[in-house]
């Protein structure tokens, strides 16, 4: 006490506050002693300071887990500052010393029957949070009182306990039947237990994408609207994200959702006003456009919209991002909003950025004036970035209104005179694009650019110039100089800039043959020669070989009509914007990508969609869902409607890689993504936005001859070996498409020395020529010699068995190995293992019989003939419940979609067909179990991305799972 | 949901972390500490970060970084609103939301942060029910509490925590009843060269001081309410009142608090109070440039425009400025290169004029970009949209309350471009 008293009158002394500050100052030696002797002291007050003093150690991320015991000891108070602070340290260490946590659990169990609720909900969210094992045992029958509580501060407190239980150990929640409750609680009579049943529901839903935890029907609806009206603004949060998720029955009951949501959009959290908006967009899909409430609720739309571009720059950025999806999908709403996107000078820079892509997604004829003004006068800012992305921008309008275009130009020109540099740059960069959006408008403007050419040193820019020079070749008098001048530093230069100058100069040549036959030379020997990148080795052949056997044929080509660019290219594809559009105020809205793409722990996303419209007639969904009106379930989204694919199908099949026919005739430059195995430089040459040659390259034999032939040509001729160059190509064809055999794993120990007696077992699974086979190798480490084996297998999932005796013929002496192969028929007795693919097996031997289990990888069982027709396919996966749908993630896998495809081929795995949208391929696959089981799979891959998405539809859900380990473990091998 | 918060100083340094889940290392914090460092000016750090495991929100507040963890997809916007809400919380009950006082109160802001989240999910974020459970600290109530062992954790359950009316306590008495309404407005303008308005809406909000006994029901009407077409209110205002009668209804929460905020966005409706003229220039040699800027009231509704001020960013090869003012007095900050005018009272009979050289590093080439000029001012008792409140009724209790409302106009993001 009378420590306590000098201290006060030391703090008085020096007339400083008295505040937790002076926890943090002990640094002493001894300190955790002090600490400990304080903890254990009699007057409470003391006790109290000292745990006080413990939790800002522990804020602060020092050590204080040696105090448990004594912290612990403290728990058994009426003081409930003390409990609280108490419980706040249990929470942080129970999980490093889960033996002293059970002290605790009496002092909790008492506590879950106190009369206050307070205290009551204050021990049940604790126990929550102690993250250990033992204490959860405790904390059901608690948890179960807890959640039918009178008083409902204790159930909603309750009902946020079962999400915690649930992260700690799933089955105990569904054993105990606490997800039942928690449904239950949705009817609860106070809204704030209901919103937190929600909560709870959704967070566990999202570890489970396939339960149907949250059911949603019209009688659940209502009730969530109704506690909607009267929760916390962090409640109807929940409940407006869950409400998304409900597909309404037809457009009266989706317009009365509306009508119940719309107040919600004049809330003070922008977090509500965002959700609400989501639950609109996605219902507003189902009215039919010609109803007046449909435009009552696209104008309701735009202004809180707008108000949440007036609030802190956090929160305006992720509005922002937002509202870029929304105007790509509606853009209706806010097409008289142009004003608010205009920045102002004190943003921040990310919210600059974001404002300006959505003031060229809202440009239009009616506003383009408005528009540019405020581009050139961003043009002329401090920020870099935020000037590079104006200058673009303008480039950019003029590409998407065409009326724009000559203002556009003349506000770039003007830009350009004022020589500042990366302004400059940027210019150069965004004309070359506003050529190819107009051939032959702006030429005129060329001289101009040409005067900059010695300021460029980006190679952006400097491609985007040599390529305006090549393109119009005929019209700049000095052309040959001003490439030749680009040729001096050729291997200086970055990869596009070589590529882009090997292209102009090829263009060159053919329009002015005359003069610039040494130029060309010149550059293709620089290219192919002297070269290390293979790219640009590779389009220098192809042109070589092209100028030396047929020139028509390469004008043809190289000059050919390029396809004009549209202001498409940037907007979002429309499956994944309705895919977002489905998470509006989501991270994935955030990051523009579908939430499967990025979200860990979330084991298999569902794909969301928006429903169909019903009854108009000018819906812009896909057929499939339009028509079903948005009663039935969505379909999934990663199967295309059945013309679609069919087209795919014909265009974009790969050809079976056993086959060695030659390639079918290309015609489009879409295909060329199927002639890949060619080679990477091809894919990389027509990738090349500007590159002009488009497809019709690939349909050139001379092609083929490039890539077989070595280069042996000199310089100067122009006459290559065309003849041995397309055995080659087919062989190349061949060589790569035989298969690589079933992938079969190491061998493993299965009977270690120790448990057999002596003897041990290592094996595997191998599928040989279409006979499953165990392959062992059986070793005698004891003293004495083994004879006698024999073999025998438990009933298992697949009816596996000997196909005949274990064939050990010589008795086995010490130390010897010897290496057994035994076939196997799938005719045995069935029983169904957990897991799935174990094998129980007894091996007997002249000293003992030995029991051992192993799993097998499923993809023993892929048998050969499972191919499936297309048809088939399409119409199996449309037949298979999305509820049978498995999606998983193979990470850390290297390989282009074709090698893939090859690699999976060889275990029987079957790609039916590819596809490729956005840089993403995918393949569709079909495999059959030895007992008829099918396994449909649709694998994506994404050049660059190491991460896979597979996703497994089957009849038998079960072997899912099995499936794709054996795709993770032959893709990884 | 959000797993954990840490609390990090402007400087990088970490002070406080809380985690609602297990625990996440605070090393997690180094992905947001790089991207700090390359943004450059703290403001400029992007609120939303991807790292391979987890997601970082963060807000940037008193110069305070709070950084929230996430491992699943949450809203983004929800994250935010909670942090801007728990820096809300620290300013109402230490004062101010700085590293100092949260350092000096850590017990408070952990005992608080456990009371506001439970498992990632919002508990408690309404100040008054907060204040029932943790009183907020006092000179006063610490040393009380010292001598008599008394604590500051409420120990019964918040009466407004589950009623229908959340945010307001029972049994409030005070001796004197009153209630007072501010109306501000903010006009968010940008002028191009000429003075022409590019763009201009008012930011407006309605902050309420309520203190009255028991459990009044008040009605707020309003002159000119279609006025508003985009507002956004206070939980406790009843939107279907709003919506058929254009008043607000509503049961007030004790003390301060912002029932409503509105914009008026339509152009012809925003009134702008002054011009500028201005004139910034630089040679193209010689290092050296112009400034004359005069200043005069435009659409004032008869209102003296006061607290004037003027800030002028000026581009970075800027050395010193030599300038002359008519009126007040300006700085020259050297390393932030601002200049700052504080004119005072805008007298339209003399119009305040600032005028002189600027002077530039020798050799540095004439700056690339326009300086943008931003002003600020207030006009008292006018509200510019020229909303007016024309009564407050109160319902439900007998007594007779004080009543007032005030308007004043500001400038907020007022910009002329030169």
């Amino acid at each position: 006490m009378q420590e306590w008293a000098s201290q006060l009158c030391e703090n008085r002394q020096f007339g400083s506050k008295m505040t937790d500050s002076k926890y943090f100052t002990t640094t002493k030696k001894g300190e955790i002693f002090e600490l400990k002797a304080e903890l254990n002291s009699d007057k409470k007050e003391k006790k109290k300071e000292a745990v006080k003093k413990v939790i800002a150690s522990m804020t602060v991320g020092k050590d204080v887990s040696a105090l448990f015991p004594d912290v612990v000891n403290c728990m058994q108070t009426d003081n409930l500052e003390l409990k609280k602070l108490v419980y706040l340290y249990l929470m942080n260490y129970a999980k490093s010393q889960p033996d002293m946590a059970i002290m605790a659990v009496n002092t909790f169990v008492k506590d879950c029957e106190d009369p206050n609720p307070l205290i009551r909900a204050l021990a049940v969210r604790t126990m929550g949070c102690i993250r250990v094992d033992k204490i959860t045992e405790y904390l059901c029958e608690p948890l179960r009182k807890c959640l039918k509580d009178e008083d409902p501060y204790v159930r909603k407190t309750a009902a946020v306990c079962v999400a915690k239980l649930h992260d700690i150990n799933a089955q105990l929640v569904e054993d105990q039947g606490f997800l039942d409750t928690l449904k239950d609680l949705i009817s609860d009579s106070n809204p704030m237990v209901v919103a937190n049943a929600v909560a709870a529901l959704s967070e566990i839903a999202e570890s489970h994408p396939n339960s149907n935890l949250l059911d949603l029907n019209p009688q659940t609806i209502n009730k969530l609207l109704t506690a909607l009206n009267e929760c916390t603004e962090w409640g109807q949060i929940f409940i407006l994200d869950c409400l998304a998720n409900y597909t309404p029955r037809d457009d009266r009951e989706s317009q009365s959702i509306c009508e119940r949501v719309t107040p919600r959009l004049s809330h003070a959290n922008s977090a509500v006003v965002l959700s609400a908006v989501k639950v609109l967009m996605k219902f507003m899909e189902m009215l039919p456009k010609d109803l007046d409430y449909y435009g009552t609720l696209l104008k309701k739309l735009a202004p809180p919209l707008v108000t949440l571009l007036s609030a802190e720059p956090e929160l305006q950025y992720v509005a922002l991002r937002n509202i870029n999806l929304i105007v790509q999908r509606r853009p209706e709403i806010l097409k008289h909003e142009m004003k608010v996107f205009f920045v102002k000078y004190n943003d921040p820079i990310y919210v600059k950025l974001e404002k300006l892509d959505i003031m060229i997604r809202l440009a239009s004829q009616a506003n383009i004036a408005q528009v540019l003004a405020e581009l050139k006068e961003y043009a002329t800012e401090v920020d870099v970035d935020f000037v590079r992305k104006a200058v673009r921008a303008i480039g950019r309008c003029a590409i998407k209104v065409e009326q724009s275009a000559e203002r556009c130009v003349s506000t770039l020109l003007d830009l350009i005179q004022t020589k500042v540099n990366y302004v400059v740059q940027e210019a150069i960069v965004v004309i070359k694009d506003i050529f190819r959006k107009y051939p032959n408008k702006y030429e005129s403007v060329i001289a101009t650019l040409c005067e900059n050419l010695d300021s460029l040193d980006e190679p952006e820019a400097r491609a985007a110039m040599i390529w305006i020079v090549g393109e119009y070749a005929e019209r700049i008098d000095n052309a040959d100089e001003l490439l030749e001048s680009f040729l001096e530093g050729f291997h200086d230069e970055s990869t596009q800039v070589q590529l882009q100058l090997l292209t102009a100069i090829v263009k060159l040549f053919l329009k002015k043959p005359t003069e610039t036959q040494e130029l060309v030379q010149q550059v293709l020997s620089l290219a192919t020669q002297d070269s290390d990148n293979p790219d640009l080795r590779d389009r220098g052949y192809i042109y070589w070989r092209l100028l030396s056997t047929d020139p028509v044929a390469a004008k043809e080509v190289v000059l050919a009509e390029k396809p004009l660019i549209s202001e498409e290219t940037d907007l979002i594809e429309p499956t994944l914007l309705e895919e977002l559009i489905c998470h509006i105020g989501t991270l994935a809205s955030v990051y523009h990508k579908p939430p499967s793409a990025f979200v860990e722990g979330s084991r298999g996303v569902q794909h969301k969609r928006l429903p169909g419209s019903a009854g108009s007639g000018e819906s812009v969904e896909s057929p499939d869902t339009g028509s079903a009106a948005g009663v039935s379930d969505a379909p999934p989204a990663v199967i295309p409607s059945q013309g679609d694919l069919l087209g795919d199908l014909l265009n974009l099949d790969l050809t079976p890689p056993a086959t060695t026919g030659p390639p079918p005739p290309a015609t489009s430059g879409m295909q060329l993504g199927a002639m890949d195995l060619l080679g990477g430089g091809l894919d990389s040459l027509m990738g090349d936005e500007s590159e002009p040659l488009g497809g019709d390259l690939g349909g050139s034999s001379a092609m083929g001859a490039g890539f077989g032939a070595p280069p042996a040509a000199p310089a100067a001729s122009f006459s290559a070996p065309v003849s041995g160059g397309l055995d080659d190509l087919f062989d190349l064809g061949g060589g790569v498409g035989m298969p690589m055999g079933a992938y079969s794993p190491p061998k493993t120990v299965w009977l270690p020395a120790m448990k057999g007696k002596g003897l041990e077992i290592s094996g595997t699974f191998a599928r040989r020529a279409g006979v499953i086979q165990m392959e062992m190798t059986l070793t005698n480490k004891a003293m004495s010699v083994m004879t006698d084996f024999a073999i025998q297998f438990n009933r298992n999932s697949f009816g596996l068995a000997p196909a005949g005796p274990l064939q050990v013929l010589t008795p086995l002496s010490p130390n010897q190995s010897i290496e057994v192969t035994l076939p196997l028929n799938t005719v045995g007795p069935v029983m169904k293992m957990d897991p799935l693919n174990n094998l129980q097996v007894a091996v007997k031997n002249n000293i003992d019989v030995f029991y051992f289990s192993c799993q097998y990888p499923i993809s023993m069982l892929f048998v050969e003939d499972g191919k499936m027709e297309r048809q088939v396919f399409l119409a199996t996966w449309k037949d298979i419940s999305n509820d049978n749908e498995a999606q998983f993630q193979i990470k850390d896998c290297h390989l282009s979609s074709d090698a893939v495809s090859n690699k999976l081929q060889g275990s029987n795995i079957f790609t039916i067909a590819k596809r490729t949208v956005d840089g993403q391929d995918m393949l569709y696959q079909s495999t059959k179990l030895s007992n008829g089981i099918w396994v449909l799979a649709e694998l994506r891959v994404q050049t660059g991305n190491p991460t896979f998405t597979v996703c497994l539809k089957c009849r038998a859900p079960e072997v899912s799972q099995c499936v794709f380990q054996s795709y993770d473990a032959v893709l990884k091998n | 949901m959000i797993n954990s918060l840490f609390l990090i100083s402007h400087s990088g340094d970490i002070f406080l972390e809380k985690h609602w889940k297990s625990v996440i290392s605070r090393s997690v914090c180094d992905y947001f500490l790089e991207a700090k460092e390359k943004a450059g000016d703290p403001e400029n750090v992007a609120p939303v970060l991807q790292t391979p495991h987890h997601y970082l929100i963060s807000i940037y507040r008193g110069k305070l970084f709070f950084l929230s963890v996430t491992q699943t997809e949450v809203p983004p916007l929800f994250v935010i609103e909670f942090l801007h809400r728990v820096a809300d919380t620290f300013q109402d009950y230490f004062g101010d939301c700085s590293e100092v006082l949260i350092k000096e109160n850590t017990v408070t802001v952990y005992e608080l942060l456990e009371e506001m989240l439970d498992n990632g999910f919002p508990l408690a974020t309404e100040s008054n029910v907060l204040k029932e459970m943790i009183r907020p600290p006092t000179i006063l109530r610490s040393v009380v509490n010292t001598l008599t062992g008394g604590s500051n954790v409420g120990g019964t359950l918040p009466t407004g925590q589950l009623s229908n009316v959340p945010w307001r306590r029972a049994g409030v008495k005070y001796t004197n009843n009153e209630a007072y309404f501010d109306v501000i407005e903010e006009i968010d303008a940008i002028l191009d060269k000429s003075g022409t308005t590019v763009f201009a809406e008012i930011q407006g909000v309605i902050e309420a001081c309520v203190k009255l006994t028991g459990m009044p029901d008040l009605t707020l009407s309003f002159m000119n309410p279609r006025l508003l077409d985009d507002v956004s209110f206070h939980p406790c205002v009843r939107f279907k009142r709003w919506e058929s009668e254009h008043v607000l209804s509503f049961i007030p929460p004790d003390g301060n608090f912002r029932l409503m905020s509105y914009h008026v966005s339509s152009q012809n409706l925003v009134a702008i109070p002054v011009y500028v003229k201005q004139n910034i220039s630089f040679l193209e040699t010689g290092s050296c440039g112009r400034l004359d800027i005069t200043i005069g009231p435009k659409q004032t509704m008869g209102k003296t425009v006061e607290s004037l001020m003027v800030t002028i960013p000026m581009p970075k090869s800027v050395l010193s400025v030599n300038l002359t003012a008519t009126q007040g007095t300006y700085t020259f900050d050297l390393t932030t290169k601002v200049v700052l005018w504080d004119v005072g009272k805008l007298n339209p009979q003399k119009l305040p004029n600032l005028r002189g050289s600027i002077s530039i590093q020798t050799g540095a080439p004439k700056p690339e970009e326009n300086p943008s000029i931003n002003i600020d001012m207030k006009l008292q008792q006018l509200a510019i949209s020229g909303l007016k409140v024309s009564r407050l009724d109160m319902y439900g209790e007998k007594y007779k309350p004080f009543k007032g409302v005030k308007y004043v106009t500001k400038a907020g993001k007022f910009q002329v471009r030169t």
